[in-house]
């Protein structure tokens, strides 16, 4: 009835209006909506720098952009995707947002650090779009010295600090959501009734607090070594590089399960909702969440067996990295045993979400590859090992962004997006990507190393493969922009439930209220309960 | 739960005051192992290089005044033991020995820093001050100017977790004055001082790498 609008019931959206009540909110949907836009911007300007990479690889030699310029794309588009797209996509945009919801908070443990959080992340921001501006850097997204403190004539400095910064707003968050996942759980929820988005957000927060003030420290003795030309990791005064290396991937590498956990977090809720039926195994997958972030911790070393380190570390690390394998692929075969029998409806996040599962088995498997020191020896720093971690980080994570944030989307706007252009828009990336990304494996195998900006002219019909795939990734990524901007005013009304799933976040409005449950919610069964939650909608109706 | 407190502290999205200061108190815990790791990563660089070149690094530790440092470990140590006085004295409710021991916990805090940087003084007189002004006459000064470049950072880190601390503790003065810690409500107080505890700690494990080492060479 919305006989009158002062009769409709306020939510977060209309609770207050005005920018300020936005940039002053403590509210964590509030926030999590400020990332979204934040992290979107971040993500078309680093795609922005992919596509001119792209089209300058178009042809063998260098003519749309000079080799320096290429070193800096390159390296501007691994600093933005890393560290202010897919660190924060998920976890500060989606986990930000259902955390509190989906354990039946009213917020956060710490909502005005989740809002400090956000600041301090747009000044490490500001400080790296100030690097950006002044000219860029060309070191690699990876810093390695000495190339970094001394030979690169260009901003390391700025874009160090600017990573610095932004690591403590992800240190804020990852404690944010342990300490909300240990005191704010609703009357009823046990540990193992909490949906496994909120176990893999608790793996995924552990190493954000634990890993990340590692890189803090890395980054400060660069910029340290820089200003003051001491040798920390110069060899000429007295530095050892490796040193350097085993610090930056010591954060490095687990930070790719902060950007992978969180994918897998999504997935797990996606699976059995559009399966209608409890997710397989949940134990096994809540315990691979933390296994993955403990043994994370100890497979770094593989990023260096070109690097000079012993033979015995390699073989070491080699065998640890095998070992991450096994929780990771119990998540996947869990996923498929809970697709298996169930009544399986494709709508837009599911097709992501089988989309993510496909993905990341790929992008898993050819790990293992790499993990392999013979083999690695052969696809160091070449393109197998490019496609590889994107078949990670873009065909795992953000597909998996993606089928949270259309799964979610009901509950985030209110409104239903449209389906079927939607469901194309899920086709055409994970199309788009394929054509982009599974050439690179070829051309790595054959040979062709990372970071040039020429190439010999037997790799040209690949790269025109992969430059071609891109562009149609590039038409499937602004699609959604524009169609859920579009049904976030003229959308149809999604109800609380559209999705009939479980989960606490659906009991409630869509859009919530502020305090997101009007009575706090008492939990009598586990996650993905389909049997009970059918019988619970057969008693409302 | 007393009626006048509720009001007063409860913040909105908690249910009770236990749980408000169990969430207070993990978060800063969580927060102190994540600084562990901020510390550690320079312990751990700091090692390998001693391992590296335990002459220079023994040579440069010489080059310490182990009276100062001492005594500067004592004066954060006598800080700690007013802090844990200031937060005995909130349980108990006694706001004015609260007031007097949080005043000299920053009083002695205070001391730490002048001693701290009369010491940075000194090293730059002597012409230690890595990238600035360094020579020595050891045989190895470049790897001697590694030990004071880890000695700078890391004891300058130190030291701005000492003003961080004290811009805390001031909070925690200001909100006591204002009488907003009480016998039921002392969250401020006590995540103040697990801080405070931690910064002193760190201190004693860098007293014991850069003053230690050179006493007997």
């Amino acid at each position: 009835m919305q006989a009158a609008t002062s009769l409709v019931p306020k939510n977060y959206l209309t609770e207050k209006q005005g920018i300020l009540s936005w940039l002053f909110t403590t509210d964590h949907k509030r926030i999590g909506i400020l990332y979204t836009g934040s992290i979107t911007a971040f993500f078309f300007l680093g795609g922005f720098f992919a596509l001119l990479m792209r089209l300058e690889l178009l042809t063998p030699e260098t003519n749309l952009v000079q080799a320096e310029t290429y070193n800096k794309l390159f390296t501007m588009h691994g600093i933005i995707m890393v560290w202010f797209f897919l660190i924060p996509s998920i976890p500060n945009t989606l986990g930000n947002f259902f955390i509190p919801m989906a354990i039946g908070a009213k917020d956060l443990a710490f909502p005005k650090l989740n809002l400090l959080s956000w600041y301090v992340f747009m000044l490490g921001a500001g400080i790296t779009i100030y690097a950006l501006c002044r000219g860029g850097v060309d070191t690699g997204w990876t810093f390695y010295t000495p190339f970094s403190t001394s030979y690169s004539t260009t901003y390391v400095v700025a874009a160090a600090i600017g990573i610095l910064v932004n690591g403590f707003s992800s240190i804020a968050t990852g404690l944010n959501f342990i300490v909300t996942i240990h005191k704010m759980r609703a009357p009823g929820l046990t540990w193992f009734r909490l949906p496994i988005f909120c176990w893999s957000m608790y793996a995924t927060s552990m190493i954000l607090v634990l890993a990340t003030p590692v890189l803090a420290i890395t980054l400060l003795m660069v910029a340290v070594e820089r200003l003051a030309q001491v040798g920390i990791f110069d060899p000429a005064l007295g530095g050892d590089p490796v040193l350097f290396q085993h610090m930056f991937w010591f954060y490095s590498h687990p930070a790719v399960y902060i950007m992978v956990l969180p994918g897998m977090a999504v997935v797990s809720e996606i699976i059995p909702a559009f399966s209608r039926k409890p997710l397989f195994g949940y134990k096994a997958v809540a315990f691979s969440s933390i296994a993955i972030a403990v043994l994370g911790f100890f497979v770094w070393g593989h990023h260096m067996f070109v690097a000079g380190t012993s033979v015995y570390s390699a073989m070491t690390f080699s065998l640890l990295s095998y070992f991450i394998a096994v929780p990771s692929a119990i998540k996947v075969f869990n996923w498929t045993a809970t697709v298996y029998g169930g009544a399986v409806s494709w709508d837009t996040p599911m097709l992501y979400a089988v989309g993510f599962i496909g993905l990341f088995t790929i992008g898993g498997m050819t790990g293992l590859f790499l993990a392999a020191l013979g083999l690695d020896v052969h696809v160091t720093d070449t393109y197998f090992v490019i496609a590889h971690f994107h078949y990670i980080m873009v065909g795992g994570t953000v597909m998996a962004y993606l089928g949270g944030v259309h799964y979610w989307w009901p509950k985030i706007s209110g409104k239903m997006y449209p389906e079927g252009i939607a469901r194309l828009s899920a086709a055409t990336v994970f199309l788009g990507f394929n054509l982009t990304f599974f050439p690179q494996f070829i051309l790595g195998y054959l040979g062709m190393p990372r970071r040039y900006a020429a190439y010999p002219p037997e790799f040209h019909m690949l790269n025109v493969l992969s430059t071609a795939g891109a562009s149609i990734l590039a038409v499937g990524y602004v699609m959604p922009l524009f169609y859920l901007l579009w049904s976030w005013k003229y959308g149809p009304a999604a109800g609380p439930n559209p999705w009939r799933a479980t989960g606490l976040e659906w009991k409630t409005e869509s859009p919530p209220p502020k305090h997101n449950f009007e009575v706090t919610p008492v939990v009598t069964y586990g996650a993905y309960d389909y049997e009970a939650l059918k019988e619970e909608l057969q008693l409302v109706s | 739960m007393s009626p006048e407190i509720a009001p007063l502290a409860l913040h909105e999205q908690f249910a009770n005051p236990e749980q408000q200061r169990e969430t207070a108190s993990l978060g800063m815990w969580i927060f102190i192992v994540s600084e562990m790791m901020l510390f550690g990563g320079l312990f751990v660089a700091y090692t390998v290089y001693r391992m590296y070149y335990p002459q220079a690094f023994t040579e440069g530790s010489a080059d310490m005044d182990i009276v100062l440092g001492s005594v500067n470990t004592a004066v954060l140590i006598c800080s700690s033991f007013t802090m844990a006085l200031a937060v005995h004295s909130a349980q108990m409710g006694s706001r004015k020995l609260v007031n007097i021991f949080l005043l000299a916990t920053m009083a002695i805090g205070c001391v730490f820093l002048v001693i701290k940087f009369t010491e940075y003084y000194k090293h730059y007189l002597d012409h230690k001050a890595p990238g600035v002004w360094f020579d020595s006459a050891a045989a190895n000064p470049g790897k001697v100017e590694l030990f004071f470049v880890f000695y700078f950072i890391m004891t300058m880190l130190h030291a701005l977790h000492m003003f961080v601390g004290l811009g805390l503790l001031t909070f925690t003065l200001l909100r006591n004055l204002a009488g907003k810690i009480t016998a039921e409500y002392y969250n401020t107080i006590e995540v103040t001082g697990l801080y405070w505890h931690f910064i002193d700690i760190i201190w004693v494990f860098l007293y014991a790498i850069f003053y230690i080492p050179g006493l007997h060479p």
